[in-house]
């Protein structure tokens, strides 16, 4: 870092040295007005009425200690027992999105989520929404029996009325989100046919239908390819999100991973272009990236197809010429990795997915990365379709629409036309968990049991096939959606029975070989998934391009002038069918690190040009404009952002999705264009932006806990750099002492520890981490670390115990606002996960005056919360700002409670890790490596008197990683995987010689030997430059 | 429902020297299968085996929940009894009239199959079970006297530890009364003495000096005895004040009334059911369990009242309406740690083979279970400080033990981090 002359900077503000910045920056905690006084201090009566109540409640409580009850089962059943987890197979579903994961249950109560190792798809992994989406379980706004017309009512009543109304309804519609349940399907089929040839529309909130019909068009099928992106050495996308929210990101983050992965066995990586209009987390992963208009995307398009055309010798088409930077550099390297390259798009656009396909066979990457022969199920919606289907509902012409755990009136761009419709429908009916948007409209709620509590099937690719079982029984009366169905349809077979005799016949044939069906069944059941995909194959395309890129040429200009919102999704919040849980509103974004809020980005050239100055969380409101409708929404400057572009998230602005999520935001959703026959997230036409005199705040994280501008914090270098010194990019400081330059680890006041048995270490290589937050979400859901909702982060008291630092980078300082338009053009991204480092020699130890915060002989800097006093001290003292203060009771406090539910309502509390301590007011708190479960991991050793085996114990960040990023355990073991990544020498020392040069400590030069370790962050780029 | 009442309670013979005269009786009018070996190897292995197995429903000597066991191949061959062993019900349903006979004696109680068990491993059951642990009759006897009434153990065992409370109370009144007696016989001496000196002509220094009359108020009033008594006075506040202090939250001796009056001093005691039986969890889990009414059930299936009473009793007639009304039983949690403490059972029991005793107290004894321990911190800590880890034949270990072994004292679990924070307070 020390040869690239980069700044780095974690906001503009920092960037401009902001005052308001500065002045947070230099102090610990930011004074705000205490809630005892008006003017922020506490008069000596108030102390001594607090004293005096202190002494006669603590009188008072030890008089007599409460009785508690111990009440154990009547019948236990044999393979649960109290304070012993069971661990359950199942899927996460909400639509298409799709993970196979193990639920852990304790007591009978699901309480924690992770992948499914043996998924051939996610392969043990998950992003935030899946591990946030335990809490909806346990929301006390679920609909907790079947409804109709309002009112409470009965199944018996419920079946008796739907009955009689549709038989004599006419035509029946049922509307849903992608099935990838292929039983369900069966079901439907078998409901629709008792009706009449009820049809089932299918839409997606986040549609793909561009790629489907695009492969209709071209391939003659219309469906979803697999990608794979772990086979690509040059990967291009045009504004497809692929690592955070386009189709399977789970599963493409991982394969992504791979190709980023360089050891000195493998110095290679793949090259990755990214050409989009708002910063996405794919583009910040990016090793080129390039802000361009959308309204140019689909002459890009064109334009990298007619360069790959030209050198394969097959005729160009005809477009108007678009200037992109590293658009031929594109070109070259995709064509220098013919066969082993992939290019994809984010576009919903059929004309643009249809060139795009046609570049993917001119590369020959048809049947190696792109596999048609091994379609995915993820998004069968059909925008066509859907569109038809409205404008039927308000003309009258439905007699009965079902739907089925879909909620158009919200996430569909026409949602308030349906919800106009619906009313002109004999019978409606939804099967949604929660009154929302869609089910307070309908006259009947039948509601579904929520997917942990389901027995169901998946089939999300060609060949593989997963199960969900019930993990808890329902909590209330609700009801399978397919045994409604089934019922309504007159079939008395209930779904579990049904589900097991259409394995029995289908999949029992092909996959059950050799074995009984109960047997087959058992073991899917067990491991979960069931099946393997076939090797890919190469599909012969049936029509070209010639037409679609003549489509395209004519609707997209090569410099438009007008202002264009491009909509996109968040990886916290997505389509918003999760947006009720707290812990992802208050997850900070990756790029923004907003929480609790969607906003207008836009770029730094245009907030200059209009006046609008953001410091920290303070800016406007803008007036967005889109054909007609007009929204305020708060602007925020966002680096990289495309000139003349404005991003806004989907998923916010609910108005019934219960009371964490309710106002939260504005709906993007109503300005989606679906005019075209598709759903389009691009609108280029008829926006506009004026800046409003109306102030708002934006609770952002991204300046919080700051460095103070040390350096070394990010070490990076390139590809090629680290080709030829593999510690290129590393800072080794040294201090002078005694005439001589040493290493900080050899100057020490401390005589150093002695770690005998256990030494728990961390390694984070930065070239893995691609920012998605995973780790934030499931550290929060193992560790119960508190919600403390939008105001309390605008006061900079966020609880997270592991937070992602996002540093941008760019060439040079700048002195003045056009230096920072420069600046904030493009930036370059860098992420970095930032937890408690273990450090063993730690600052906060030898600051606490109770001794509350200790070392223990593993390794780890031990926080006693039942020991602190509130000092804070420790915080103060620590370097990397990972200490957090509990400045209030966040449990059962009724300030927190619409925020905080897993504390709060007896429902939420459920989802608590009965392991870890909830932490009261006054008690400082931070990452402890998850010590429960280190705990719990040397106890079932010892138990069965044996040595920890490594990965055993694992901390939960790194459970959750989908690319590995994070890698726990025991230094002390060298033959432990993060021994072998750090190369570490075997010794009982607590500071390790690390043989790994890309491993470097954070702040080295201070010796606080710290126990995570980073790996330099390698771009594979030609020259080290922003 | 689970379980069928049988309406005929067994009878448990509490009548021991009846007992005991027919086991004497018995035991010299039978004569084993000779094929039962009678070596010392066999018993002792067999005594394994019956304990682990065999002990919760048997007794050697005694009619249990099954019959008593010795005999048992003088009444049928040895083949028969391992048959029957391995798979009881196959016999029963062979139509074998023994075992027909002994189903219904025993209300159709099934006892489940030992299938797994080793011919070997038979053998030495057979062994144990005719010629092991056999009782002198003359120790049975007096051995027996107490365990006829329970509530005398608890005396009896005080008795063998030196000078009892009561014998030293009685000393020390004694002493008291004869210290009391010498001072009144001093007094009258000096009552008379005095008389005998005032009647003689004594010159006036003697005379003022034999009546002069001590004055205490003078010694109330001095500066030393006011600082002694207010020094005296603070410090039993403040001791009283600390101690006062220090035992808030602390509830030993907590014996709270339970909604069964279940006794420990019987089943753990008096007919020594292992703890682990019922409280299932303590050597895999964090909590022991307290343990459902199924476990309960196991044996009240069978046994439906206490000494010899005809007709369920009314303490377990509240185990079977828990069963039937499907309504756990709701008893009064006699340990409470804060949440803020991490306690395992496994760790402590499975891993450190700690007894049930050493934090429990002599639960055995118990009529109500109280809290024997402070359960503080000090006293966690104290433990640590002191006990020993097994390390014997748990390869966790090895690496510790072997660094520890240039060390003069034994490896205890303060050496290997014990005492830090974080192995409780997470």
């Amino acid at each position: 870092m020390k040869e690239n002359k980069k700044t780095y900077w974690k906001g503009l503000e920092q960037l401009s040295n902001d005052p308001e910045f500065v002045k947070h920056a230099d102090k610990e905690f930011v004074e705000l007005p205490s809630s005892l006084n008006e003017d922020g201090s506490a008069s000596r009566r108030d102390f001594l009425k607090l004293m005096g109540f202190s002494v006669a409640a603590a009188s008072l409580a030890a008089c007599e200690a409460p009785i508690r009850k111990a009440i154990p089962y009547v019948n236990k059943p044999i393979d649960i027992n109290p304070s012993i987890p069971n661990y359950y197979a199942s899927t996460f579903t909400s639509g298409g999105d799709y993970a196979s994961v193990v639920v852990k249950t304790r007591e009978g109560r699901p309480i924690k989520i992770d992948g499914n190792a043996l998924s051939p798809i996610t392969k043990g992994k998950v992003n935030a929404i899946v591990e946030g989406s335990i809490l909806s379980l346990y929301d006390k706004q679920r609909v907790a029996g079947p409804m109709l017309a309002g009112a409470a009512s009965d199944w018996a009543k419920i079946d008796a009325h739907v009955k009689s109304k549709l038989a004599a309804a006419g035509i029946v519609k049922i509307v849903t989100n992608t099935i990838l349940s292929p039983t369900t399907e069966k079901a439907l089929q078998e409901f629709s046919a008792a009706f009449g040839g009820a049809e089932v529309v299918v839409y997606d909130p986040i549609s793909n239908f561009g790629i489907t019909k695009a492969s209709e068009t071209f391939y003659g099928q219309d469906i979803l390819p697999s990608y794979h992106f772990d086979k690509a050495k040059t990967i291009v996308s045009f504004g497809a999100d692929f690592l955070g929210t386009w189709i399977s990101p789970i599963e493409f983050a991982g394969a992504y991973a791979k190709t980023r992965k360089i050891s000195k066995e493998k110095p290679e990586m793949s090259r990755h272009f990214q050409f989009e209009s708002n910063l996405s987390l794919t583009g910040a992963n990016a090793d080129y990236r390039t802000p361009i208009k959308a309204s140019q995307s689909g002459l890009a398009v064109l334009a990298l197809y007619n360069a790959l055309a030209s050198k394969a010798g097959v005729a160009t088409v005809s477009a108007a010429k678009v200037t992109v930077a590293h658009l031929d550099k594109a070109a070259n390297a995709l064509w220098a990795s013919k066969g082993a390259s992939l290019v994809v798009s984010g576009s919903n656009d059929p004309n643009v997915q249809v060139v795009i396909h046609a570049i993917n066979e001119l590369l020959g990457n048809n049947g190696a990365t792109v596999d048609f022969t091994n379609a995915v199920n993820f998004r069968k919606g059909n925008d066509a379709r859907m569109n038809q289907f409205i404008t039927e509902l308000k003309g009258g012409s439905v007699g009965a629409v079902i739907f089925y755990n879909c909620n158009p009136v919200y996430d569909h761009p026409r949602g308030a036309e349906l919800a106009a419709g619906i009313a002109k429908a004999k019978l409606s009916i939804a099967t949604n968990g929660t009154l929302d948007e869609t089910a307070s409209l309908v006259q009947v709620v039948a509601p579904d049991h929520h997917f942990l509590e389901s027995w169901n099937d998946f089939n999300p690719k060609k060949g593989l096939y997963s199960l969900a079982q019930p993990t808890i029984s329902p909590l209330f009366k609700t009801r399978q959606a397919q045994d409604s169905f089934l019922t309504w349809a007159g079939s008395t077979t209930p779904y579990y029975d049904y589900l097991q005799a259409n394995w029995n016949n289908t999949l029992f044939a092909t996959l059950g070989a050799g074995v009984s069906f109960q047997e087959f069944w058992d073991r899917s059941l067990f491991n979960g998934v069931v099946g393997t995909a076939a090797e890919p194959a190469a599909l012969a395309p049936i029509g070209n391009a010639t037409a679609a890129a003549a489509e395209v040429a004519k609707s997209y200009t090569a410099a438009s002038t007008s202002p264009e919102l491009v909509i996109y999704t968040k990886i916290g919040i997505g389509s918003g069918a999760f947006a009720n849980i707290p812990w992802l509103q208050e997850m900070a974004d990756p790029i923004t690190k907003a929480t609790w809020d969607n906003y207008l980005t836009v770029s730094q050239k245009w907030a200059t040009e209009n006046g609008v100055a953001m410091v920290e969380e303070n800016t406007k409101k803008a007036s967005l404009t889109v054909n007609g409708k007009t929204i305020l929404v708060p602007i925020l400057i966002q680096p990289g952002q495309a000139e003349g572009t404005f991003g806004l998230a989907l998923g916010y602005g609910r108005s019934k999705a219960g009371r964490v999520a309710d106002g939260v935001g504005v709906n993007a959703y109503d300005l989606l264009d679906s005019s075209k026959g598709f759903v389009n997230f691009d609108v280029t036409a008829k926006v506009t932006v004026a800046v409003t005199e109306e102030a708002y705040k934006i609770a952002r994280t991204q300046t919080h806990q700051t460095f103070m501008g040390r350096e070394n914090v990010i070490q990076e270098a390139t590809l090629a750099e680290y080709k030829k010194d593999a510690s290129a990019g590393r800072y080794h400081p040294e201090i002078y002492k005694d005439g001589e330059f040493v290493k900080p680890s050899k100057i020490s006041l401390w005589n150093g520890h002695k770690y005998s048995q256990h030494h728990w270490g961390l390694a984070i290589d930065m070239n893995s981490c691609i920012g998605c937050g995973a780790c934030t979400v499931a550290c929060q859901v193992e560790n119960n670390v508190a919600v403390v909702g939008k105001q309390e982060v605008l006061n900079r008291r966020e609880m997270a115990w592991i937070r992602i630092d996002r540093y941008y980078s760019s060439d040079a300082a700048p002195d003045d606002l056009s230096g920072m338009e420069v600046a904030a053009e493009n930036p370059e991204v860098t992420f970095q996960p930032m937890m408690c480092q273990q450090c063993n020699n730690a600052p906060c130890e030898t600051v606490c005056p109770v001794a509350a915060t200790t070392h223990s002989t593993e390794g780890l800097n031990q926080m006693t919360y039942n020991r602190c006093i509130g000092t804070r001290y420790c915080a103060n003292n620590c370097p990397y700002k990972v200490r957090r203060f509990n400045w209030f009771k966040y449990h059962d406090n009724k300030d927190f409670a619409g925020v905080n539910i897993a504390q709060n309502d007896d429902m939420g509390k459920m989802v608590l890790n009965p392991d870890v301590t909830v932490r009261v007011r006054g008690v400082m708190e931070k990452c402890s490596m998850c010590v429960q479960r280190i705990q719990a991991g040397k106890l079932t050793a010892k138990r069965e008197k044996r040595t920890i085996v490594d990965g055993e114990i694992n901390v939960a960040c790194a459970v959750a990683c989908p690319t590995d990023a994070l890698v726990f355990g025991d230094l002390n073991d060298v033959n432990s995987q993060v021994s072998k990544l750090l190369k570490i020498e075997e010794s009982d020392s607590a500071s390790k010689e690390v043989g790994e040069e890309r491993a470097y400590h954070v702040l080295e030069e201070i010796n606080v030997s710290p126990n995570v370790w980073y790996f330099t962050k390698i771009r594979n780029k030609e020259k080290n430059e922003a | 429902m689970l379980f069928k009442h049988s309406l005929v309670g067994i009878r448990l013979n509490f009548q021991t020297l009846a007992v005991l005269f027919f086991m004497v009786i018995g035991a010299s009018a039978y004569a084993a299968d000779p094929t039962v070996l009678n070596t010392d190897e066999a018993i002792a292995a067999g005594k394994a085996v019956f304990n682990a197995n065999c002990k919760t429903c048997h007794k050697l000597d005694q009619k249990y929940i099954g019959p008593a066991l010795r005999g048992a191949t003088d009444r049928n061959s040895a083949a028969w009894v391992k048959t029957w062993i391995a798979n009881s019900q196959a016999v029963i349903a062979s139509g074998d009239s023994y075992a027909v006979a002994l189903y219904k004696e025993y209300n159709n109680s099934v006892m489940p199959s030992y299938a797994f068990l080793s011919d070997a491993e038979l053998d030495g059951v057979l062994a144990y079970i005719e010629y092991g642990d056999k009782v002198d009759p003359a120790a049975a006897a007096a051995a027996a006297a107490p365990a006829g009434a329970p509530g005398d153990a608890a005396a009896g065992a005080a008795a063998g530890t030196g000078i009892s409370n009561e014998y030293l109370g009685i000393i020390l009144g004694v002493l008291a009364f004869v210290l009391v007696l010498i001072l009144i016989v001093l007094g009258l001496v000096v009552t008379v003495l005095t008389k005998f000196i005032n009647k003689q002509d004594l010159p006036e220094d003697d005379k003022e000096f034999i009546s002069q009359k001590s004055d205490f108020s003078k010694v109330f009033k001095s500066d030393a005895f006011i600082i002694l008594v207010t020094a005296l006075v603070v410090a039993f506040s403040a001791k009283t004040a600390i101690d006062g202090l220090y035992s808030v939250g602390v509830q030993q001796g907590y014996a709270p009334a339970q909604p069964i009056a279940f006794s420990h001093a019987l089943h753990a005691g008096q007919y020594e059911i292992a703890c682990q039986y019922c409280h299932t969890g303590v050597e895999i889990g964090k909590s022991a369990n307290i343990p459902s009414a199924n476990i309960c059930m196991n044996c009240h299936t069978h046994i439906q009242n206490v000494g010899g009473k005809e007709g369920i009793s009314t303490e377990i007639q509240k185990i079977y309406n828990a069963v039937d009304n499907n309504q756990p039983i709701e008893w009064v949690r006699v340990h409470n740690l804060p949440d803020l403490a991490y306690f395992n059972h496994a760790q402590h029991v499975a891993v450190g083979g700690i007894e049930c005793q050493t934090c429990h107290g002599p639960i055995q004894e118990m009529e109500v279970v109280g809290q024997h321990s402070t359960l503080t911190m000090g006293w966690c800590i104290d433990c640590h400080r002191q006990t020993e880890i097994a390390t014997e034949g748990n390869v966790y270990y090895d690496k510790l033990v072997q660094l520890h072994a240039t060390s003069k004292d034994a490896l205890k679990v303060k050496d290997i981090g014990g005492l830090e924070c974080a192995k409780c307070h997470y």
